[in-house]
C-alpha cells in the first residue's frame, strides 16, 4: 500500500493545469497575432501595390492580392518617373536624404558623446543647469523653431540646400544624443578618470582611449535613433527645400500632388517603400542592439 | 628628509568642513596608514595628496616640492583604487603601460618595465587578458602593477583590499607588506580596517571627524591611545570602558558585580590635577582568571568578582562577556582556561596595561 505511485498515473489536477496553461497561451498568441495583422496590413497593401500593374489596381481596387509580380513600378519610381517636369524619379531625393542623414547623424552623435562626457565626468559650476536646459530641447516640438531657423538659414545663405538641413538636424538632435550619452557615461566609474589623470592622460586622451572604447552600446543607440529620426523627418525638409533639393520624405508629397495625370498607385507605392527602406533595414539589423544599448550599463 | 609633509591642511565644501587642520608627515620609505570610520575624511585627504581634490588651505609637500596646485600627473605619485579602476577595454599589458604611453616613454623601455613588474607580481600569464576576465585578487595585482611600474616618489592606496573576500584580503595584506619591504617606497595607505593598519604601517594616523586623533607607531597607538576614540577604534574586541572614581591617592573604585564598590590599586601614581571621576580602559586581553601564580608574575594585577554572562569560543581564544553592575565587559581567555557560562569568576585585571581617561575631555590621563 505504501508504495510510491509511478508518475504515469493519471492526475486530474495536473491535467487541468496543463489545459489551463494551453488555453492561456492560445489566447495570448491569438491577441498578439490579431494586432500584428492590424499593424502589418497597411505595409502589406503597399508592398502588393508596388508589385501590381496600374491597370490591375484601377480595376480591382487598392486592396487586393497581386495577379503578377512586376518590378517596373520600382524602376520607374527610382529613376524615370516624372515629377513636376523632371523625369528622374526619386533617385536624386533619395541621395539628398542620404547626404543629409549621414553627416547629421555622425556629427550630432559625436557632439552628444562629447557633451555627455563633459556633463558626466568634468562637471563644473552650473553644468547640471546646462544639462537641464539642453533637456528642454528634447521636449520642444520642431515647429517652434521654424521661424528662427528660417531667419538663420537666410542669414547663412543655406536655404534650399542639404547643408542647411544638416545644420538643423545636428542642432535639433544634440539634446537627444547628449541625454543618451550623458546617462550612459554616468555609469562609468569616476575612479577610471582619476586613475587616468594620475597616469598622465588629459581631457582628450581620456575621451579617446577610455570613454570612446566603452561607448559602442550607446553610440549604436544614438546612431539608430538619429538616423531614423532625421531620415523620416518631414517638416523641415518640406519648409526649407524645394524641387531637386528636397529629401525623399518631402518629395513623396510632390509625387502625389502632381494632379495632371491619373494617379500611378503602383509607382507611388514603390516610391513610398524606397523612402521607408533605410530606416526599415536599420530597424531589422540594429533593433536588438538598440534595446541592448539602452538597458545595459557601461561596464558589465 | 620626509617624502610627504602636510601642514595645517583644511578642506571644506561650502560651509561643510571635511578636514580641519591636518598635520602629517611620512619619512622616505615609510608606510603610513590613515585609519578611521567612514566619513572621517581619510579618503578626501588621500585624494588631496593625489591632486584629485583641491586644497582649501594649508600645504602639501611631496619631497621638497609644494604641490598644492600641481596637476596629479605631475606629482610623481601612483595610486591604487578601492575599485581597482582598471581600464575595462584594455588588456592587462595596456593597463600597465597606459601611463608610460601617456608620457611618451619609448616602447622598448615600456616592455622592459612591464616585464619587471609582471615578474614581481607574478602576473606574466595574465598580460593579454582583459580586466573582465580576471578574478578579484588578480585585478588587485594588476592595479598594483600599474602603480608599481611608474616608480613614483609616493604610493597611495585607497582601501585596496576592501573588495576582496576575507581570506584573500589576509593573503594580499601579507603580499603588500612583503612588497613594501622589497621596493621600500613611501606609502600612504587608507583603510577603515584597524587590523590592516596595525599589521602594515610603520606609523598610523587615526582620524575622526576631519582631524588626526593620534599619529604614532602601531604599538604606541594600541598601548597608549591618546583618547577614548582611538582606544575604542583600535583593537577588536574593543577596549572596555569602566566608570571609576578616585579612592585614595593610588587607587580607584569601580562598581562591582554585587552593586558595591571594588577598589583597584593603580600601577602608577595619577598625574596632578586628575579629575575625581574617570574612565578605566582595559583591553580584553588584559583581563585574566585571577590566581596567586598570576599575581606573582604580574604584580600590578588587581582582582574583582564578576559573573560570566556569555562565552564565545573562536578557537584560538575564548571571549567571555562579564557583568559589572549594569555594565558588560569582554575578557579574552585561553580556551583551556576559559570560564563557563553562569560561573562567577575572580578576575585579574592587569592595571599596568590599563588606561585612565577623563570622561569629559575623553583624553588619556
Amino acid at each position: 500500500m505504501a508504495e510510491i505511485a509511478p508518475s504515469a498515473r493519471h492526475d486530474p489536477e495536473a491535467a487541468a493545469a496543463t489545459r489551463r496553461y494551453f488555453w492561456n497561451r492560445f489566447l495570448v498568441y491569438a491577441v498578439l497575432a490579431l494586432f500584428a495583422v492590424i499593424y502589418l496590413a497597411p505595409l502589406l497593401v503597399v508592398v502588393f501595390n508596388s508589385l501590381r500593374e496600374q491597370s490591375d489596381i484601377a480595376r480591382n481596387g487598392l486592396i487586393s492580392l497581386p495577379r503578377s509580380f512586376r518590378f517596373d513600378a520600382w524602376a520607374q519610381a527610382w529613376g524615370t518617373y516624372c515629377v513636376s517636369g523632371t523625369c528622374e524619379g526619386m533617385k536624386r531625393n533619395f541621395f539628398n536624404s542620404l547626404w543629409m542623414t549621414i553627416p547629421a547623424t555622425l556629427i550630432s552623435t559625436l557632439l552628444g558623446a562629447m557633451n555627455g562626457y563633459v556633463l558626466s565626468k568634468w562637471r563644473f559650476k552650473g553644468s547640471e543647469i546646462l544639462f537641464n536646459l539642453m533637456l528642454l530641447g528634447v521636449f520642444m516640438p520642431g515647429q517652434i523653431s521654424l521661424m528662427p531657423w528660417a531667419f538663420l538659414l537666410g542669414k547663412l545663405g543655406l536655404t534650399n540646400s542639404t547643408y542647411g538641413l544638416v545644420l538643423i538636424h545636428v542642432v535639433q538632435g544634440v539634446s537627444f544624443t547628449t541625454l543618451f550619452c550623458r546617462n550612459f557615461y554616468v555609469s562609468i566609474p569616476d575612479d577610471l578618470i582619476k586613475a587616468a589623470r594620475i597616469d598622465g592622460a588629459g581631457f582628450w586622451r581620456i575621451f579617446r582611449k577610455i570613454i570612446l572604447p566603452l561607448s559602442p552600446p550607446i553610440l549604436i543607440v544614438t546612431v539608430i535613433w538619429q538616423f531614423t529620426g532625421i531620415w523620416n523627418e518631414y517638416l523641415f525638409g518640406v519648409v526649407f527645400t524645394s524641387g531637386q533639393q528636397q529629401p525623399i520624405t518631402a518629395a513623396l508629397v510632390a509625387l502625389t500632388a502632381g494632379g495632371t495625370t491619373a494617379r500611378a498607385y503602383d509607382v507611388m507605392s514603390a516610391a513610398v517603400l524606397i523612402g521607408a527602406l533605410p530606416p526599415l533595414l536599420i530597424y531589422l539589423f540594429g533593433g536588438k542592439y538598440f534595446v541592448r544599448g539602452l538597458t545595459q550599463g557601461a561596464i558589465k | 628628509m620626509s617624502a610627504l609633509m602636510i601642514r595645517d591642511l583644511h578642506k571644506s565644501y561650502g560651509g561643510l568642513e571635511i578636514l580641519a587642520g591636518i598635520n602629517l608627515e611620512a619619512r622616505t620609505g615609510e608606510f603610513v596608514a590613515l585609519v578611521g570610520p567612514s566619513g572621517c575624511g581619510k579618503s578626501t585627504l588621500l585624494a588631496m595628496i593625489a591632486g584629485l581634490e583641491t586644497v582649501t588651505s594649508g600645504e602639501i609637500w611631496i619631497g621638497d616640492r609644494l604641490v598644492n596646485s600641481v596637476q596629479p600627473k605631475d606629482r610623481d605619485i601612483a595610486m591604487v583604487f578601492q575599485s581597482y579602476a582598471l581600464y575595462p577595454t584594455m588588456t592587462v599589458r595596456q593597463n600597465i603601460t597606459f601611463g608610460m604611453e601617456s608620457r611618451g616613454v619609448p616602447k622598448a623601455e615600456q616592455a622592459e618595465a612591464v616585464k619587471r613588474v609582471a615578474a614581481l607580481l607574478q602576473i606574466e600569464q595574465l598580460l593579454n587578458r582583459k580586466p573582465g576576465q580576471l578574478s578579484g585578487g588578480q585585478r588587485q595585482r594588476v592595479a598594483m602593477g600599474r602603480a608599481l611600474v611608474r616608480d613614483p616618489k609616493l604610493f597611495l592606496f585607497d582601501e585596496p583590499l576592501s573588495n576582496l573576500d576575507a581570506k584573500l584580503r589576509v593573503d594580499m595584506r601579507t603580499e603588500i607588506k612583503k612588497l613594501h619591504h622589497r621596493v621600500g617606497k613611501t606609502t600612504v595607505y587608507v583603510t577603515h580596517d584597524q587590523v590592516e593598519a596595525m599589521t602594515l604601517a610603520s606609523r598610523i594616523a587615526v582620524m575622526n571627524q576631519g582631524s588626526v586623533q593620534q599619529f604614532d607607531t602601531p604599538k604606541r597607538i594600541y598601548d597608549r591611545p591618546t583618547n577614548m576614540f582611538v582606544a575604542g577604534f583600535m583593537g577588536s574586541p574593543a577596549m572596555n570602558f569602566i566608570p571609576a572614581r578616585l579612592a585614595g591617592s593610588t587607587s580607584i573604585s569601580v562598581r562591582a558585580a554585587d552593586g558595591g564598590d571594588a577598589t583597584l590599586a593603580l600601577a602608577a601614581p595619577l598625574p596632578v590635577g586628575a579629575p575625581k571621576d574617570m574612565v578605566l580602559g582595559v583591553r580584553p586581553e588584559h583581563i585574566y582568571r585571577f590566581t596567586t601564580d598570576l599575581k606573582a608574575r604580574k604584580p600590578a594585577v588587581q582582582s574583582m568578582q564578576a559573573p560570566v554572562e556569555l562565552v564565545e569560543p573562536t578557537g584560538a581564544e575564548t571571549l567571555a562577556v562579564l557583568r559589572l553592575g549594569d555594565l558588560e565587559i569582554t575578557g579574552r581567555f585561553e580556551p583551556d582556561d576559559a570560564p563557563v557560562m553562569g560561573e562567577t569568576i575572580t578576575l585579574g585585571i592587569d592595571m599596568s596595561r590599563a588606561c585612565l581617561f577623563d570622561p569629559v575631555t575623553k583624553a588619556l590621563l
